[in-house]
């Protein structure tokens, strides 16, 4: 006869300290504007689960569950993130009209379903623990269970394994479909695109002698801004300034005497 | 505590995910959400193997994790590449079979 399974309070607390945090975690995750404010919300959530996995006598998957998803997959992310960079695809704005009301109803009436049914389903016993199981080391019991009951899946995730790697190489590798463009060819391309931007170079960003940072686009010779001189992340992520308020016109100039 | 309170965390974090896969149009962040998805599918899977007092449910959480990594190197490929032609990680953007 197994032991019953008994939930001491230091769990219960840790559960009720941490879940609504994950909770709050996940749904700040479809609410906030960035995907890199996503990313690091779901990493928590990935880290509050990791804590739950050890806190249920799972101390090989709650490392595991560190080093490869907030390790290795949450990096791969920002990775990606970092290299496709932002743009329009993170507003909130609806483009399907009712998708959200519908979205949300049926996820309010997918997860009652759930809970409901968590609620009224019984396995027709009592909880066992995993006391038994753990007894020779939690890595030691799951080593025997994957190289003896599981060895075949084993074989086949690794398969697996090296079938996403190739496929990601093939995916990512980029074949040149004519000749690489050689630097006099750019050059006689630059002038003969008409547009003094392409021949001479774009210009600078920031008002010379008021603000030069990067992020004031530069004026041109008629005093309008110039957009070409910002970079176009500094503009999707709408931090340019505006360069109208480094105008002569529009600056304070009065000089006040100290007496 | 009642144990089945981390499967309703679980159900509560897979219908958050889903939800997600549905309402954002960034391609980064609805994989992100179906990541999430499936950390509450194994969150299900540690639970239930302490409450059957077996680690089977451990080995197939390990088992979910693989294929989940394997998931996210190749469509992290596929957005990079859907990034590298139509410049825009955006969902409703691509959707040339419909036309």
């Amino acid at each position: 006869m197994q032991p019953l399974l008994t939930i001491q309070s230091p769990e219960t607390a840790l559960f009720w300290f941490l879940a609504p945090l994950a909770v709050l975690a996940a749904l700040g995750m479809l609410l906030v504007k960035k995907a890199v404010h996503s990313a690091l919300l779901l990493a928590w959530v990935m880290i509050t689960l990791a804590i739950f996995y050890i806190a249920q006598d799972a101390l090989f998957l709650g490392i595991v569950q560190v080093i490869v998803y907030t390790g290795a997959v949450m990096m791969l992310f920002l990775f990606i993130l970092m290299l496709v960079g932002v743009d329009s695809s993170d507003s909130l704005t609806e483009t399907i009209t009712g998708l959200r009301p519908i979205a949300i109803t049926a996820a309010v009436g997918f997860g009652g379903l759930l809970v409901s049914l968590l609620g009224h389903a019984t396995l027709g016993r009592q909880a066992v623990g995993l006391e038994g199981a753990n007894a020779l080391g939690n890595v030691q019991g799951l080593a025997e269970l994957l190289f003896s009951k599981y060895v075949w899946p084993f074989e086949v995730v690794s398969a697996l394994l090296i079938t996403a790697a190739l496929g990601a190489m093939v995916l990512a590798h980029h074949q040149r479909t004519n000749a690489r463009p050689t630097q006099r060819e750019q050059a006689v391309n630059r002038f003969r695109s008409g547009s003094l931007a392409g021949a001479a170079g774009l210009p600078g960003p920031g008002v010379f002698a008021r603000h030069n940072a990067v992020d004031v686009p530069a004026l041109l010779p008629d005093g309008t801004p110039a957009p070409s001189s910002i970079s176009a992340t500094l503009k999707a992520r709408g931090d340019v300034i505006d360069s109208s308020q480094f105008q002569l016109d529009n600056v304070d100039t009065t000089v006040v005497e100290e007496k | 505590m009642n144990i089945n309170n981390y499967l309703y965390l679980s159900a509560i974090l897979f219908t958050i995910g889903a939800v997600g896969v549905v309402v954002r149009r960034n391609a980064i962040v609805v994989f992100m959400c179906v990541e999430l998805m499936l950390n509450a599918a194994n969150l299900t899977l540690v639970t239930f193997s302490r409450i059957n007092g077996t680690l089977d449910g451990q080995v197939v959480a390990f088992f979910t994790m693989v294929v989940a990594a394997c998931e996210v190197v190749v469509g992290l490929a596929i957005i990079v590449t859907i990034y590298r032609s139509r410049r825009s990680a955006s969902i409703d953007d691509a959707s040339l079979l419909k036309r």
